[in-house]
């Protein structure tokens, strides 16, 4: 089951792409093929590939229980939060707050993770900011 | 002999304290990932090549420290293989046949020390074949047209599953999905705007970087969260034993080390098979050459440590002959040096060899300069590489991502980009359960603008005549190759995979079935 609704958003995705390419203005330079032939053809062979997935499907996958699912989800939105944090309150605190999340879905005590995520920020912003001179984002505080 | 002046000027270049201190840290950081369950020679490139790029290295220097990482990977992965049963990376799945044996009759140490002579003399005459095989090649490669570069590259998405590819379907879905990704941004050809709907941070394309990271390091993580991996890989140190192996066993086992480091540096070479296709034939054979009635191969025979280890770390220098020479990688880690080597703006190939013989040469050099490193690393240092194995993984997977965001922030400064990078973390999740492998996806965003401007050079030739495709001897040579290395795994591959894991779970059998006694 998974497969066939896998192939079927493989065909809805080529089908997009298809469009998509369709609308891909001409521009003043012109060539033999332009700019529409080679998306054309990976549109093609996604189709092509999405429609064989749909009709042939494999085995179905070990999918995780909803409980697990849900940590996947929230793991990734941790991990979101953190990019789109990362330019307002800076690194070094987004880092101690995204880390310790992680490391306590990974099983830690919460207070273990608190500080498994205060010595990864603290670590990494002295040995690749301080040391090594790479520019991390600067928060409000200045760190 | 203008091999031997080449490398030697490239021991010229080699040769300095920065190159030696970062072959160094290569080395070190590359053991440490390969032994790491989780963190393959790929991931451990990928990661690495932003904090590279950021630190403003120049390309000599990021080729060696980042190659360094590579060979010292394919050292690594055999550590947790012989202590653990647990492959530290794919290839080295067939050590664990005989080596956890080995380990298990309190030969552990004995073990490490073989297997780690045995990938010292594998790679190093692989190392020499890269040298003496890459500039014959390049002559080759100046024969090639646009048509033969597109048939080249369209032969590399076909072969890259190997003979081991489950679902063809899926491999050429993700070839195409890679492909679809690069042709994002502005047409190098006529400048139009394709796929950005307007979008400003879409205008320069995706940075294959951003890609690589997130389908590869991101996703780990996401794996390692569902299933709850949080301990470590050991649960407590690992008695080693003695480390000075016996050297009458290599005595005894020349043939074997012949043997195992042509097919592996073969097999490195050819498309499709890569490095743990080189391990699986190389024990293969030593078991049907040496113990056909099954007598010591699986129980913990040396030669079966020395075979694929042997044959594994040949594979490795093998696989940079078709990346260097025609700038097709063959596997997943080598499209992850093809990265490297672009964001360098380096195009391998012919002009690579003529223009910029200090990088390759220096290179080569540098790569020996690794094998004497990582011998001297992993012998008497192999008791600290098994004490990572404690760290707990609730620990180190968290720090994997945090570096990954460093790197991916300090190459972009872009919050838009690091989400995009997570975006491909979860995308990459996704299709790893669904059976859907990352490497095609990997190599179409790497190869998808040369693929369309060989595909377009060419027709401006032919002047719009699709024919030319199929214009030359040459170009249909490689079309065949391409098409049967698509279609022959379709019968043949279930077979070879259920042979290489039905070896691997034997071994396990008969641990459970010695754990009862």
């Amino acid at each position: 089951m998974s497969d066939r609704i896998f192939g079927f958003f493989g065909l809805a995705l080529s089908a997009f792409y298809f469009w998509a390419t369709s609308i891909i203005p001409d521009s003043f330079m012109i060539d033999v093929v332009g700019p529409r032939a080679f998306p054309y053809i990976v549109g093609t062979v996604l189709a092509i590939c999405a429609l064989y997935i749909l009709l042939r499907p494999d085995a179905e996958p070990d999918w995780p229980n909803l409980m697990n699912f849900i940590e996947i989800v929230f793991a990734t939105a941790v991990m979101f939060l953190y990019a789109w944090t990362l330019s307002k309150v800076g690194f070094v605190i987004a880092t101690v707050f995204a880390t310790s999340y992680l490391t306590w879905r990974l099983g830690s005590k919460p207070l273990g993770s608190l500080i498994t995520g205060i010595a990864t920020s603290a670590g990494i912003y002295v040995v690749f900011h301080l040391i090594l001179g790479l520019s991390l984002a600067k928060g409000p505080l200045g760190f | 002999m203008e091999i031997f002046s080449n490398l030697a000027d490239g021991f010229a270049v080699a040769l300095t304290a920065q190159h030696l201190l970062l072959a160094l840290l290569g080395c070190f950081l590359g053991t440490l990932m390969g032994a790491l369950p989780g963190l393959g020679p790929a991931n451990g490139v990928a990661i690495l090549i932003p904090i590279a790029f950021t630190l403003g290295l120049g390309p000599v220097a990021s080729l060696i420290l980042l190659t360094s990482v590579y060979y010292g990977a394919m050292y690594g992965g055999r550590i947790s293989s012989i202590l653990l049963n647990i492959p530290g990376d794919e290839p080295a799945m067939m050590t664990c046949l005989d080596g956890h044996p080995m380990a298990l009759h309190g030969k552990a140490g004995e073990a490490l020390a073989i297997s780690g002579i045995a990938s010292f003399i594998g790679s190093f005459f692989a190392t020499w074949g890269l040298v003496l095989i890459a500039p014959q090649l390049v002559k080759v490669a100046l024969l090639f047209g646009p048509a033969e570069y597109f048939a080249l590259f369209t032969m590399a998405f076909a072969t890259l599953g190997g003979v081991t590819a489950s679902n063809q379907a899926k491999s050429a879905f993700a070839a195409a999905l890679g492909l679809g990704i690069a042709m994002i941004g502005s047409d190098s050809q006529t400048g139009s705007e394709r796929f950005t709907f307007g979008h400003i941070h879409l205008y320069d394309g995706i940075d294959f970087l951003i890609a690589i990271v997130g389908l590869f390091a991101i996703s780990e993580v996401l794996i390692f969260i569902e299933h709850h991996q949080g301990g470590a890989a050991a649960k407590s140190s690992a008695k080693i034993g003695k480390l000075i192996p016996d050297f009458c066993i290599f005595k005894r086992s020349i043939g074997t080390l012949v043997r195992s480091t042509i097919i592996g540096f073969l097999s490195g070479v050819l498309p499709g098979a890569g490095a743990s296709l080189g391990s699986f034939l190389s024990y293969s054979v030593e078991k049907n050459t040496l113990d056909r009635e099954n007598k010591t191969f699986g129980k913990g025979d040396p030669r079966g440590v020395i075979a694929p280890e042997c044959g594994n770390n040949a594979a490795a220098g093998g696989a940079l002959v078709p990346m260097l020479s025609l700038g097709v990688p063959g596997s997943g880690t080598t499209a992850v040096l093809l990265a490297v080597l672009l964001q360098l703006n380096i195009t391998p190939g012919p002009l690579l060899f003529r223009n910029n013989p200090d990088i390759v040469w220096g290179l080569i050099a540098a790569l020996f300069i690794a094998n004497f490193m990582l011998l001297a690393l992993n012998l008497p240092m192999v008791g600290l590489f098994t004490r990572v194995l404690l760290i707990p993984t609730r620990i180190l997977m968290p720090v994997v991502a945090m570096i990954s965001f460093v790197g991916i922030y300090g190459l972009t400064g872009s919050t838009f980009d690091v989400m995009l990078m997570v975006g491909f973390g979860f995308g990459g999740w996704l299709l790893r359960k669904l059976g859907v492998p990352l490497v095609p996806v990997i190599l179409g965003i790497l190869l998808g603008n040369e693929m369309e401007v060989n595909l377009r050079r060419a027709l401006q030739i032919s002047d719009g005549d699709w024919s030319i495709m199929v214009g030359s001897p040459l170009a249909i040579g490689i079309w065949a190759i391409a098409i049967a290395g698509f279609v022959l795994p379709i019968f043949f591959g279930k077979k070879v995979k259920n042979q290489m894991h039905a070896d691997h779970s034997e071994v396990e059998m008969e641990e459970v079935i010695e754990g009862g006694d």
